[in-house]
């Protein structure tokens, strides 16, 4: 029996296997690890920007409060209006921050959450900031869904913003 | 020639049609026309805005000192992860397209200096960083998601700008062209 052909099968799978084994080693050094996706928030929590606008400013219904849980210097160049900055919920000091903002309101206050750093797959700051309501025991929390980030999903989309801290 | 003159007056028609469907909807949701200019601007075949800052190394970063090289200018944060993995592909370019004319420049947009003195150093990042703020962002037409890069030709006009995660090839694609032989 010719054995050449099964050794060169068994060479060709090994430089397949060694290539896609570097390749995902390569890949994972270099990507950082998400804390918690801002993905594996349910669907049902997503708000899309038309309803916050609509939530805002319709007459007589309960506002939300609007908080914006990424970076400050995104929030000094626009923000949705009235939102307010509590700090990136990726990071301790935002999450405190945040804790320390909401423990005196209802747990069933209207929370809306939102960053718009990058898109939605890789924000590292949705994810910890909505686990810790819930951690809380709020039960009305939304997340504002911006696929992209918040110049491409909100300011170019003409919603409304405002500069400044 | 024409064929070109004719794509950007398509691109110029279709921006336009763009910022008027964006304005009325802008109406229709009752915002006025203060907050309208918070929209980010493109900075396209403009003439890229100048600045000077020291970078992560201490050494003074004036945007016109490159005036006779490519520059690709990437707003990058510690917090974006699309933006890191951008980043070993830009080292290589620096070390494979840096003879030729390419320099690359990174602002960070990092609230706090520290976090990105240390990812510049665990990325071995062989360009120069600087730290940005909401000034320069507004400079460049509003820095409001990252990564935001722009390609800046030797002229100092702005070539491209890429917005959000993009396919990396198309952005070396369109600097090759931009560099000396």
């Amino acid at each position: 029996m010719n054995i050449r052909p099964v050794k060169h099968l068994v060479i060709a799978a090994l430089l397949v296997f060694s290539f896609v084994f570097i390749s995902s080693q390569l890949q994972a050094q270099f990507t950082p690890t998400p804390i918690a996706s801002a993905l594996s928030i349910p669907e049902a929590q997503w708000l899309k920007p038309e309803a916050l606008v609509h939530m805002q400013q319709t007459k007589g219904a309960d506002k939300p409060l609007v908080f914006q849980v990424g970076s400050r210097m995104l929030f000094a160049q626009a923000h949705i209006p009235g939102s307010e900055y509590i700090g990136p919920g990726s990071q301790p000091a935002g999450i405190q921050q945040l804790q320390n903002r909401v423990s005196a309101l209802p747990r069933k206050k209207l929370i809306v959450l939102y960053c718009g750093c990058c898109p939605l797959s890789r924000c590292p700051n949705l994810g910890p900031a909505f686990a810790k309501l819930g951690e809380m025991g709020f039960t009305n929390v939304k997340v504002l869904y911006l696929a992209d980030n918040f110049g491409a999903d909100w300011a170019d989309k003409g919603f409304p913003v405002e500069k400044g801290n | 020639m024409s064929e070109v003159s004719e794509a950007i007056k398509n691109s110029a028609y279709t921006l336009r049609c763009l910022s008027i469907a964006n304005l009325l909807l802008g109406l229709c949701l009752g915002m006025n026309a203060a907050q309208a200019q918070v929209a980010t601007t493109s900075l396209l075949l403009k003439e890229a805005p100048e600045f000077v800052r020291t970078d992560l190394e201490n050494r003074k970063l004036d945007l016109h000192a490159y005036r006779g090289k490519v520059v690709l200018l990437d707003f990058w944060a510690t917090w974006c992860a699309s933006c890191q993995i951008e980043m070993p592909r830009f080292v290589a370019w620096q070390s494979q397209y840096g003879p030729r004319g390419l320099q690359i420049i990174g602002i960070s947009m990092d609230d706090d200096p520290e976090l990105a003195r240390k990812l510049y150093k665990k990325m071995k990042l062989n360009y120069p960083v600087a730290m940005g703020d909401e000034k320069l962002g507004q400079l460049y037409g509003g820095v409001l998601g990252l990564p935001l890069t722009f390609l800046i030709d030797s002229q100092g006009k702005v070539q491209a700008q890429f917005r959000g995660e993009t396919d990396l090839n198309l952005i070396e694609d369109e600097l090759k062209p931009l560099l000396r032989p």
